[in-house]
């Protein structure tokens, strides 16, 4: 359920913190749900509240003009730990639509990439030149192109990134994989007889 | 010429793109409650069916109580709910559920396992990041998410890019009280909490070839602590010894064949790999962590690390906010850090040769006053095997609680866990912010230091109880 993504300007939240785990981005008492939708209260909860449920005022999140930033710029290894897809799901919820870090999780990038959040890996300098220059000039809007796969900073500083052309192309079509790879079928029956004579204990049922 | 990495994901490539990405075949798929009930829903709204019922095994661990009386009632509504919808998709798709009242309900990386689902040379996956643990048999198993899950569900198969090959070669003999939980911390520790992002990690060396399956299963669970998907160890006379005659294994004439093909599945000797790190197990001692990342672990006979010594002004910030949060002043003795809970279990280490281990600690001992500690068997098999051995009366007359099988005080989410500011000697996988309840701290550490911690009351080097 991919929702479609080409360019966007917008105001970009400074999240200046490495390791930032899905654990972080929404913990394991928020995954109680049989939806995908409405998460966005558990985003970065330890974080935005206290013990009592008040916002913690410290908190990016909770400043203006972040509460509706579609933007986060981050630090290394974004979304590491849990494959909850929650994490993408909450962030989307809240609003959020691009995420910009020097590295991400493995599994959060892709999880990211299958709902239409686009995960941005740029080189640790370029993050860290948008970081200060977002804290030092809070507010600051970047634009994200994909077409063109470009990131322009609020000076007008741009950086490529890289994306592999298939995600790209659903994202920009907002295509459905599954189809996609329905339309395979035959192939794939093909390998499971050739498995079933080559590896037959592969398919035995559980 | 390749490595076990590249054999077994070449086997399964169905297709490939002209940008390199393949269609791999997947061989096992095993689901929990938690990240499957938002792909059944999706594949009934787009009228989709199952392709392989029989390739998958449901069970449900996260969310299940640890309490004996967890049959008669789940007290959280939305608990509840989603074990029930995990048993109604099961029933509808005609898939295996290991349902709460079966004894092979447990951890679903550890009752998959024990239950002979998991062959060297298969691909296996599973909407959980700790996915890497089954790779232990020499297979390419891995985390995946939601829609993941859906697509694997529609059609047994899955795009993914092929991963970068690292091999981590781990020389010597552990010492003594050192175990795979503490080898695997101080390769953590090594590599980095991002380390392994983008890799497969072959795991080998002569300590890994002398593991058991358990503990060789302890080292694959934690490799998504260092950012890797898949960790793998070859398969060897320990991994057939382990499979042979498990109840979903193969069986008869079908066994032997498939011996022989996964003899030919280790890396070959001239085989080249991406990155190589090499780790002298005679050099690693008991570990512990002390901040809120899996990688920052030290040995058990250091001190809390001052922020002011890391070179990097970002690594300094990152480590004052881990102690702010972990509640702890650089320059404090590890052992003089004492602990309100202790908790064994988790996917990572509640195998019966961890309880063992366990228990060979907590002999005869006292839990000390004030210290709130649980053993929470990996599965019912596993409870079952440790009640003959007697190791339940080992714990229970210790003071250890004694509980049901489930992912228990490892990630928050069902009724065991801990409350805002509580410490906790925790044998689990992950020490973020939070992971075992809003506010509580956790320092990992292997069953055999836990079980030291929960007697002494602080951080124990347990070679000294030994």
């Amino acid at each position: 359920m991919i929702e479609k993504f080409a360019t966007l300007k917008a105001v970009a939240i400074p999240l200046d913190r490495g390791n930032v785990d899905t654990d972080a981005i929404i913990p394991a008492r928020f995954l109680k749900t049989i939806k995908r939708t409405g998460l966005g209260t558990g985003l970065f909860h330890a974080w935005r509240f206290d013990e009592n449920g008040t916002e913690l005022p410290d908190f990016v999140l909770n400043m203006e003009p972040y509460r509706s930033g579609k933007i986060l710029v981050a630090g290394e290894n974004f979304g590491c730990g849990s494959s909850r897809e929650h994490a993408v799901w909450a962030l989307m919820d809240f609003g959020i639509r691009v995420v910009i870090a020097p590295s991400f999780g493995d599994i959060f990038y892709n999880n990211g990439l299958k709902n239409g959040l686009l995960p941005v890996r740029l080189a640790p300098g370029e993050v860290r030149a948008l970081m200060d220059g977002l804290k030092s000039g809070p507010g600051g809007e970047v634009s994200v192109d994909l077409p063109a796969q470009t990131v322009t900073g609020p000076d007008g500083a741009v950086c490529g990134f890289d994306i592999g052309s298939f995600p790209k192309e659903c994202l920009l079509q907002g295509l459905d994989e599954i189809a996609l790879t329905l339309r395979l079928e035959g192939e794939i029956e093909r390998y499971e007889r050739n498995g079933q004579k080559k590896a037959p204990w592969l398919f035995l049922d559980l | 010429m390749p490595t076990i990495i590249r054999k077994i994901w070449d086997r399964h490539v169905v297709t490939e793109r002209p940008d390199g990405v393949c269609l791999l075949y997947i061989d096992r798929h095993l689901v929990h409650e938690v990240t499957s009930p938002q792909a059944f829903e999706a594949m009934r709204q787009a009228g989709r069916k199952v392709r392989r019922p029989l390739s998958l095994m449901a069970v449900p661990d996260h969310n299940v109580p640890t309490s004996t009386d967890r049959l008669d009632r789940i007290e959280d509504p939305d608990s509840r709910r989603q074990i029930e919808a995990l048993r109604e998709n099961a029933k509808e798709a005609g898939i295996t559920l290991f349902d709460m009242d079966d004894v092979r309900q447990g951890i679903v990386h550890v009752t998959g396992p024990e239950n002979g689902l998991i062959l060297p040379g298969i691909t296996a996956v599973c909407g959980d990041s700790h996915t890497s643990t089954l790779g232990a048999f020499g297979a390419v198993a891995f985390g995946i998410g939601t829609s993941e899950v859906e697509h694997t569900l529609a059609t047994q198969t899955l795009w993914q890019t092929r991963p970068g090959e690292m091999r981590i070669t781990v020389g010597g003999a552990t010492g003594f009280g050192v175990s795979a939980k503490d080898v695997i911390l101080a390769i953590i520790a090594k590599i980095g909490a991002g380390g392994g992002t983008g890799y497969a990690i072959e795991y080998a060396g002569e300590a890994v070839r002398r593991m058991s399956m358990e503990e060789r299963l302890t080292i694959c669970n934690m490799t998504i602590e260092a950012g890797g998907r898949f960790g793998m160890v070859a398969p060897d006379e320990t991994t057939f010894s382990y499979l042979k005659g498990r109840p979903a294994s193969p069986g008869g004439a079908l066994w032997e064949s498939a011996v022989a093909d996964w003899k030919t599945l280790p890396t070959d000797p001239d085989a080249w790999f991406d990155r190589e790190e090499t780790i002298d197990a005679s050099r690693i001692e008991p570990q512990v962590t002390w901040g809120t990342s899996p990688e920052d672990s030290l040995p058990v006979t250091g001190v809390v690390p001052d922020p002011e010594t890391h070179p990097d002004p970002r690594g300094r910030e990152r480590r004052e906010r881990a102690l702010r949060y972990m509640d702890l002043r650089p320059g404090t003795r590890l052992t003089d850090i004492t602990v309100d809970k202790v908790f064994i279990g988790s996917c990572t280490n509640a195998r019966i040769e961890d309880l063992r281990l366990a228990a060979k600690v907590a002999r005869g001992k006292k839990v000390a006053d004030g210290v709130t500690a649980m053993v929470v068997p990996g599965s019912g098999l596993v409870k079952r095997q440790a009640e003959t051995e007697g190791l339940d009366r080992v714990f229970l007359d210790a003071g250890f609680q004694w509980r049901l099988p489930g992912c228990s005080m490892c990630l928050g989410m069902n009724p065991d866990r801990l409350k805002p500011g509580e410490r906790c000697a925790s044998t689990s996988n992950r020490n973020f912010e939070g992971r075992q309840g809003p506010g509580g701290r956790t320092h990992l550490m292997s069953p055999m230091m836990a079980a030291a911690a929960a007697v002494a009351g602080r951080i124990t080097d347990v070679r000294e109880m030994l």
